[in-house]
């Protein structure tokens, strides 16, 4: 194996200074009964050509990564500037481990610090943290926060119009902490939560948690939101997926948001058919201590140099163990890193002209469904670059055919919502031409039908 | 001196920020009047100025490139942190999970158009089963960490089914990872520390008196973290089952067992695997990584939503409506499940036990040479790590500063002040990638360690001098916390 150095001989060398006669002695502490006594059930051993053949036929089968592609839904497809990938394939970044010794990885401590810097500047909020594992997982842990902080409460409030995927770990992790969880309702005419919902935010309230722009790809009342939570005196926890949409859309801190959630992997990270991407962690100052998650600081050395930390680790498992602010001892590093590297590449002007031509393309898109198909735009309100149709037949099936024409034509919202029987989630990012977008219009007219 | 040592072409380097200038651009977009476009929102949903950095390319390229010559990294040299199992990443598999068939997948595409990786994630359920003696697997955890907060999760839907709801304590050795209490207690449960015995091990006894009906289990890691395989495992895992309780198994040090020998055959009920420990993804500076978790037969109905089945030759995703719950959006750091899969193959059935071979061998080889240079608390036999600690050293020397004088010596210091149990400990992890005249020099390295605090302490004490920084002030930074860049 070439992986494996040790020569017979030296493993001979080796075994006399240890004092024993064979390899199996070391391992003479575990019971004989439980040793492999036979082959493990995995396949024969397979060399380097071999490897690159089996995983490139196993690529072939992967028929969707090529389609014309308007699947959103919590993972975007984003022009990626090519120095990211060569960057992060830098081997100093990718075959280090999280910078216990500061002395020896600077390179990464600085560059996560800028990371939570961006990330900071971006969600225009006090403080990001080093990073969490995705978006659900960080919204799953901003509630627990929430909880820590609002000791007295018992009711956390969430949006129904969030991706129905963080709402299930949310519920994973929170259901058997806080009281009650109550959803607030969609009204079906905008695609997000119902005015008169707002109405259960209340003096128990621990928080109240949405998604902008939501599943259904609409932008929630940010306004009145904020303000009804924060008058009951509730933490407000707005959540982005996509978040390039913050290149134009109103941020987290304009609304005063307490803790910011969201995903990072539009930011330059490949979908890898959903992992690995970043989770976006950011709350206000005054809340660090109890956040969770690596925090990156500034600092000097021994000669007054500028340096930086893992810090505030007080609020973590190595320290607090059970009592630590959340269990996580990682964070996404090297797609963090990627993250940073995108948003330092495309800058102020590049990530604005991104999120203006996502705005624009599903402008453009929609206007187009509404007046040359037999389909309708479902809600009324704002978007950002995406949205959902109401098709003249079941989604699902209307989805079939957009795959028959090699078009993956979006997400059918019966999935996860019943009710909506003929919607489609749409979406569309910088990387379609008009031209696709137009392709896109006219296989849904050939299934559909053209407006009536 | 055969001992690589440090010095180096180190250029300083700001912050990019730092680097920003007003009109300069590093990206490239086609062309398109933009102009309007921002009015497709109204005013109050419109954001104001973004502050991220203003540079062109050539600036991005230097300033990652600068800042990535100051991190050790595996590739530049011996990394023997213990408990993270920094084994050689292999360039095969960076290689091939970039090809745009896996990378361009989105996690939405109807399973019919991603059966390759449909197919693979099958397999790896599979084969992580079969290697650990398990009946099913999940890959969806993205981390350890997430793996223990996944498999006590499953514990306590297992218990909630069978309705023996007061089962509320997890016992946990004081040898333990803090994520394993810090996993417990995410979920709700109390946790009871089990001391260890002289012998760094589980007493049973002491076991005994800690089992009751209210005790849903215990999480033990084995070999612990002294690299002490718990040799009473086949009693221990009985006494807890005869309680009632389940066993739970830290896979952290999965190393020292792969192939070798399989934690579900010892009577464990639920183990994480680390595939960037044990299966050779790389750490990334502290991710992604990925914490598949593997269980017994009663237990699987419980894993986290969704899973993959194979029907007809046609690979799908299915739900158990006793599951867990789900643990994360999609299905897990597919990027990272892909490179331990080519791992596992490269390897194959007739390999595979190998690794676990010679990162025992190695092991045990560093501590044959160092143990009369540095105290070993624990004087059990030791698997594939082995912890020394700093009472021994004279002039006031302590592990910090044998850490530091390893970092001039060439190479990345072992893990330190873990485990809790030994005051100083010094944890040495070889793996199995490294060749004998790797630890020869590393060895060596540690023998002039000891000699010169003894001789020359001010060499020990001072150091690293060959860094691009010097000893940070850590408490200042956690005092007056500077977490983001201020524009002046």
């Amino acid at each position: 194996m070439r992986y494996l150095p040790i020569t017979d001989s030296e493993r001979k060398e080796m075994l006399e200074k240890i004092g024993v006669k064979s390899v199996d002695d070391l391992f003479s502490p575990l019971p004989k009964s439980v040793l492999l006594k036979k082959e493990l059930n995995i396949p024969s051993s397979m060399s380097e050509p071999e490897l690159e053949k089996m995983m490139d036929e196993l690529g072939k089968e992967n028929c969707g990564a090529n389609m014309l592609s308007f699947l959103g839904g919590g993972c975007y497809r984003h022009f990626c500037p090519a120095l990211v990938d060569q960057m992060i394939s830098r081997s100093e970044f990718y075959t280090s481990y999280t910078p216990y010794q500061p002395e020896v990885s600077q390179g990464t401590l600085q560059a996560i610090f800028e990371f939570q810097t961006m990330i900071a500047n971006l969600f225009q909020m006090d403080v990001a943290n080093a990073s969490m594992y995705d978006g659900a997982t960080a919204a799953a842990e901003a509630v627990l926060m929430a909880h820590k902080i609002q000791t007295k409460r018992r009711k956390v409030l969430i949006a129904s119009t969030i991706n129905p995927q963080y709402l299930e770990t949310i519920r994973t992790y929170t259901s058997f902490v806080v009281d009650t969880i109550e959803l607030l309702e969609m009204d079906p005419a905008t695609g997000c939560v119902a005015e008169s919902e707002l109405a259960k935010i209340d003096s128990d309230t621990i928080c109240v948690l949405f998604q902008y722009p939501n599943y259904f790809g609409m932008i929630e009342n940010l306004k009145k939101i904020s303000a009804l939570t924060h008058e009951a005196g509730a933490l407000l926890i707005p959540v982005v997926t996509e978040a390039t949409a913050l290149g134009v859309i109103a941020t987290p801190g304009s609304i005063d948001a307490d803790i910011a959630v969201g995903d990072g992997q539009a930011l330059g990270i490949p979908m890898n058919f959903g992992g690995p991407g970043v989770g976006l962690f950011t709350c206000k100052e005054k809340h660090v201590r109890k956040m969770p998650g690596r925090l990156i600081g500034e600092t000097v050395d021994r000669n007054g140099n500028r340096c930086f930390v893992l810090t505030l680790s007080a609020r973590e498992q190595h320290i607090k163990r059970e009592k630590a602010t959340s269990n996580i001892c990682s964070n996404q590093g090297l797609m963090a890193t990627a993250a940073s590297i995108y948003l330092a590449t495309m800058g102020k002007q590049g990530l604005r002209d991104v999120a203006l031509m996502n705005l624009k393309r599903a402008d453009y898109l929609k206007k187009k469904i509404a007046s040359e198909t037999a389909c309708r735009i479902a809600f009324n309100g704002c978007n950002y670059n995406e949205f959902t149709i109401l098709a003249p037949m079941d989604a699902c099936e209307l989805l079939k055919a957009f795959g028959e024409k090699g078009i993956l034509g979006g997400i059918a919202a019966k999935k996860y919502f019943p009710e909506l029987d003929n919607a489609v989630i749409v979406n569309t990012t910088e990387v379609h031409t008009y031209g696709e977008l137009d392709r896109f219009v006219d296989a849904l007219k050939e299934i559909a039908g053209g407006a009536k | 001196m055969s001992y690589p040592g440090m010095r180096d072409l180190k250029l300083r380097e700001a912050l990019i920020f730092e680097r920003s200038r007003e009109g300069r651009r590093g990206y490239s977009l086609p062309e398109e009047d933009l102009t309007g476009a921002e009015s497709i929102l109204p005013a109050e949903l419109r954001r104001d100025e973004l502050d991220l950095p203003e540079v062109s390319e050539v600036d991005v390229v230097r300033h990652y490139t600068r800042l990535s010559t100051y991190n050790f990294s595996l590739d530049l040299g011996f990394y023997p942190l213990g408990s993270c199992t920094m084994k050689y990443n292999p360039k095969v598999n960076e290689k091939l999970v970039r090809n745009p068939q896996f990378t361009e997948l989105h996690p939405e595409t109807p399973v019919r158009f991603a059966q390759g990786t449909l197919k693979i994630m099958y397999e790896m359920q599979r084969m992580l089963a079969e290697i650990g003696g398990f009946a099913a697997c999940t890959l969806n955890p993205s981390a350890g960490a997430h793996g223990e907060y996944t498999g006590i999760g499953i514990i306590r839907s297992y218990f909630a089914k069978t309705g023996d709801t007061k089962r509320k304590k997890i016992i946990i050795p004081d040898s333990a990872h803090g994520t394993n209490p810090a996993s417990c207690a995410l979920n709700g449960f109390e946790v009871v520390v089990l001391e260890s015995d002289e012998h760094g091990k589980v007493d049973l006894a002491t076991l005994k008196s800690l089992l009751n009906d209210e005790v849903a289990g215990i999480m033990l890691t084995n070999p612990n973290t002294l690299g002490v395989f718990e040799s009473d495992i086949l009693e221990i895992t009985k006494m807890v089952h005869e309680a009632g309780g389940l066993v739970y198994g830290d896979g952290a040090n999965m190393n020292a067992l792969l192939g070798v020998a399989r934690p579900g055959d010892m009577g464990i009920d639920v183990l994480h695997y680390n595939l960037h420990k044990t299966f050779s993804t790389p750490h990334g500076g502290g991710g992604p990584g990925a914490g598949p978790v593997g269980v017994c037969q009663k237990l699987v109905e419980f894993l986290p939503n969704p899973f993959v089945v194979c029907e007809n030759g046609v690979y799908s995703f299915k739900n158990s409506s006793d599951a867990m719950g789900r643990v994360r959006s999609f299905y897990g750091n597919m990027g990272v499940t892909l490179k331990a899969f080519i791992y596992i193959l490269e390897y194959g059935r007739e390999h595979l036990g190998e690794t676990a071979k010679n990162a025992v061998l190695n092991a045990n080889y560093i501590k044959a040479c160092l143990k009369d240079y540095y105290h070993l608390k624990y004087k059990s036999d030791t698997l594939h790590e082995v912890v020394f600690d700093d009472s021994e050293m004279p002039n006031h020397v302590t592990t910090m500063d044998i850490a530091k004088a390893l970092i001039d010596r060439g190479y990345h210091p072992p893990t330190v002040y873990f485990p809790l149990i030994v005051h100083g400990a010094l944890m040495i992890e070889p793996t199995e990638s490294e060749s004998k005249e790797t630890l020869d020099e590393f060895i060596e390295a540690m023998i002039d360690i000891a000699e010169k605090a003894k001789s020359d302490p001010e060499n020990i004490l001072n150091a690293p001098l060959s860094t691009a920084i010097s000893r940070p002030d850590e408490t200042l930074a956690a005092r007056k916390p500077v977490l983001k860049w201020v524009r002046n």
